[in-house]
Order: C-alpha cells, then structure tokens, then sequence
C-alpha cells in the first residue's frame, strides 16, 4: 500500500518524506496549494480539521501531524530501513526527548522567521521586524544549547541518528536558504558538522530533488 | 528507602504537574523536589546540568535523566507499561499513533494560547507583571478556534485519541485547570457543550484530583 502525503511542497511534510525514505516504504505526494487556502476547503478539513499540514492516507488509515506520523511508521517498520528510535528504552527516551526540544524550543522561533520572511507578502501581510529580530535571537540561544550538546554527542539523541535530528531538517533547510541566515549554523562549529551530517544524508537529497 | 523516580520542579508549574499526573496514573512512586524559581534555582549551574535550557521540569530514574514535560510522559509509560493504567499510551500501534496526533495537537495547536492566556491571566498579576491586552485578546480568539475543533471531536469520540482517557487527554490538563478554575475565561470550556463534558470528566479523575491538591499545599 502507497502512503499518500499531502501538501509536499511545504516544510512540515518534508518532515514525513524523509523518515518514508529513510524506511524504505513507498508514498505518493498530493500537492495543497496554500495559497488559493486548498487547506480551508471542506475536504481536506475533513482529513486535518485544524487545516495544518501535512496529513497522510495509508489506505483507510488517515493520520496528521508531522511528529505523530514519524513516529507511527519508525516504529511500525522498526525493523526496515534505517532505526530512528534507538536500541532501547533509555535511548528511546532521549529521541523523544530532543523532538520535544525541536517542537517546543527549536520549533516556534524558526516558524515565525519562515512565516514573517518567506510567506508574509503572499499571506497579505506586513513582515514584523520586532518578531523577526526577537526569534533570531532565541534561536541563538537555542542553537548555544545544541552547540555545547552536540560537542558531547555526534547527534542529538546520542551517537546514532534518529528522529529527532530528522524533525530538523525542512525548517534548518529554510533558515539556511531562503531565509538567508545559514550564518547562525554556520558561525556553531557542532552544529555545523551535524548540519553537514544530516542535511547529506541521501533521504534528504532525495527529499528535495522531489 | 526512597523512591529512585525524582521529578524536579514547583507543583505550581503547568509542565511539571503534567509529568506528576502521568506519574499518578502509573501508579509509579516519586519524589517531588521543589525548584523555587523566583529564586532563579532553575537558572543556577546544578539544575542547568540537568535541563540545559533551564525549564521545569527535570527527570530521574535510576537509568536515566531526562527533560521535557511529554518526552518524560512517553518514557513512563514505556518503562512501566506494565503498571497503574496500562490504557495511557495506548496497548496497539493504532491507538498509540492516534494518541501522538492529539499529543502534538495539544503541543502545537493548544498549547501556545492557552499557556500565554495562562500566563496572562494567573501569573502575571503574580508577578506583578502588567497584562498586555492585546495579546489576551489575540491567544483568547486563536484558542476559540481550536476548541472548535475540539468541540467538533468530541462529539463523535469520548476522549480526543478515542474511546478511551489517554496521555492526550492528561497532557491539557495543567492549561485548562488555570483557566477554569484560576481565571475567569473558564467559559471558554464550559460553554461548548462536549468540551464542557470532555473537561468534566478528565479532571475528576482521582489522579488529577492528587495533582491538583499538591498544588494547594505546595
């Protein structure tokens, strides 16, 4: 059965693209365009009632949220393809651990420099330098903590990559190219050589060659 | 001899009493040790050792230190799967991933305007901090769309991942007792007909009963 991901265009899907790739199971993009608001329309509120993407359809079976959905197929296919949940409890622990981290401290700030510097003039609004200047900067901070971590630790969860490092990957690519401010990365040694590390990996290349 | 699981952190902190409910449920001893954090404790060099951001709340077992309120959820259930309610995270693959969407949903969806009205509106006035109404206005507005949603949900299903009461359910527990019981926007809640009953019922759950009582004593 072919797992159909909607809205790949777009970043959080690009979350569920890679760890697809990375266990080797079979998907068939459907595209949303945000734009003329496919999101608000009354069939796909019938699959994502929040109007979020991504959401995928794996035959009856509809699911959302990028986060839940990797975490469903890392471990449904736990044995194929790449392990991105660790080899034990404690070590699972900690993959959770650090994708809490990107949702709840990497997350929000990132967002809100994709939103106010990538997508405002074509949402219809004016970009707020307030916000854009105030999420760089707790970004930074963010990005210290990694940087002292991943000096101890090859990748977030430990020394094998996992989902949390995966989780990182659209938005990073966004702050990296469009956004223009791959100096943030760039100027963390660590952070850098990780950067470096999963943004290589052939499920990613793959992702955005799509 | 004291219990090897230590949660560190003020009850009155939304994210720790997410833990200590999920805890309760398990039916897994703890000790609870307090972080004052008008004191800055949660700034200073121990506690940043262990939670490098400097959040409540931190975690210890005997195998592990961990950080981040839903992570540490995920882990208690794992390792005691076989202890207190077995249902939490759900004992299939289909039920687990269902309980993870409203997880993220709460995480992503719910959470940010309900803890900045939470923050507004309980804390603030604390701290002698001045509201700023605007943002009020703006997270009171988003927070009514999502309850929608909400609302719309739990009309077809009892519980939010389905049949059964779950982390999902536990993990709005913290925000909303604010601002039920703590504020007056609790209408929010009460005026939608099913999230009313939803509320209803997940917070008269006697392990949130115990959450909430150490949080008046605390």
């Amino acid at each position: 059965m072919v797992v159909k991901v909607y809205g790949t265009a777009y970043a959080s899907p690009k979350r569920v693209l890679a760890c697809l790739i990375e266990k080797g199971i079979e998907f068939e993009a459907v595209p949303v365009d945000l734009i003329k608001g496919e999101h608000r329309s009354p069939e796909y509120l019938k699959l994502q009632p929040f109007g979020a993407l991504p959401v995928i359809q794996d035959g009856d079976y509809t699911l959302y949220e990028s986060r839940a959905i990797i975490r469903y197929y890392a471990e449904k296919y736990k044995s194929q393809g790449t392990d991105l949940l660790g080899k034990s409890i404690e070590e699972r622990g900690l993959v959770e651990q650090w994708l809490e981290v990107e949702a709840q401290n990497f997350h929000p700030h990132i967002y809100n420099l994709t939103l106010h510097i990538l997508f405002a003039s074509a949402l219809g609004f004016p970009p707020d330098e307030k916000v854009i200047k105030e999420s760089e900067e707790k970004l930074g901070k963010v990005l210290d903590v990694y940087e002292e971590r991943l000096s101890k630790s090859n990748y977030l969860a430990g020394d094998f990559f996992s989902l949390a490092d995966l989780s990182h990957l659209p938005f990073t690519q966004y702050l990296v190219g469009p956004i223009n401010k791959e100096y943030m990365i760039r100027s963390r040694k660590h952070v850098s050589a990780w950067w470096d590390q999963i943004s290589s990996r052939p499920s990613w290349k793959k992702v955005l060659q799509l | 001899m004291a219990a090897p699981v230590k949660v560190y952190g003020p009850t009155l902190s939304t994210a720790v009493s997410r833990v200590l409910a999920c805890l309760i449920e398990k039916d897994v001893d703890f000790q609870l040790i307090p972080i004052n954090m008008s004191k800055g404790e949660h700034k200073k060099p121990d506690f940043i050792k262990m939670q490098p951001f400097g959040q409540v709340p931190a975690f210890q077992d005997e195998s592990i230190s961990l950080f981040e309120s839903r992570a540490i959820c995920r882990y208690i259930c794992d390792k005691y799967a076989d202890k207190g309610n077995k249902e939490l995270y759900g004992t299939n693959p289909l039920a687990k991933a269902s309980i993870d969407q409203w997880l993220e949903a709460e995480g992503q969806s719910f959470n940010p305007p309900s803890g900045a009205l939470v923050f507004q509106l309980a804390f603030a006035p604390r701290m002698k901090i001045p509201q700023d109404e605007g943002l009020i206005k703006q997270n009171q507005e988003k927070l009514g769309k999502v309850l929608d949603v909400y609302e719309k949900r739990l009309g077809e299903s009892r519980f939010l991942a389905g049949d059964e009461f779950s982390l999902a359910d536990l993990s709005h527990l913290p925000n909303t007792q604010y601002l039920v019981a703590g504020t007056d926007r609790g209408e929010l809640f009460t005026s939608r007909k099913n999230v009313g009953r939803w509320w209803s019922e997940i917070s008269s759950r006697e392990s949130w009963k115990k959450v909430v009582q150490m949080q008046k004593s605390g």
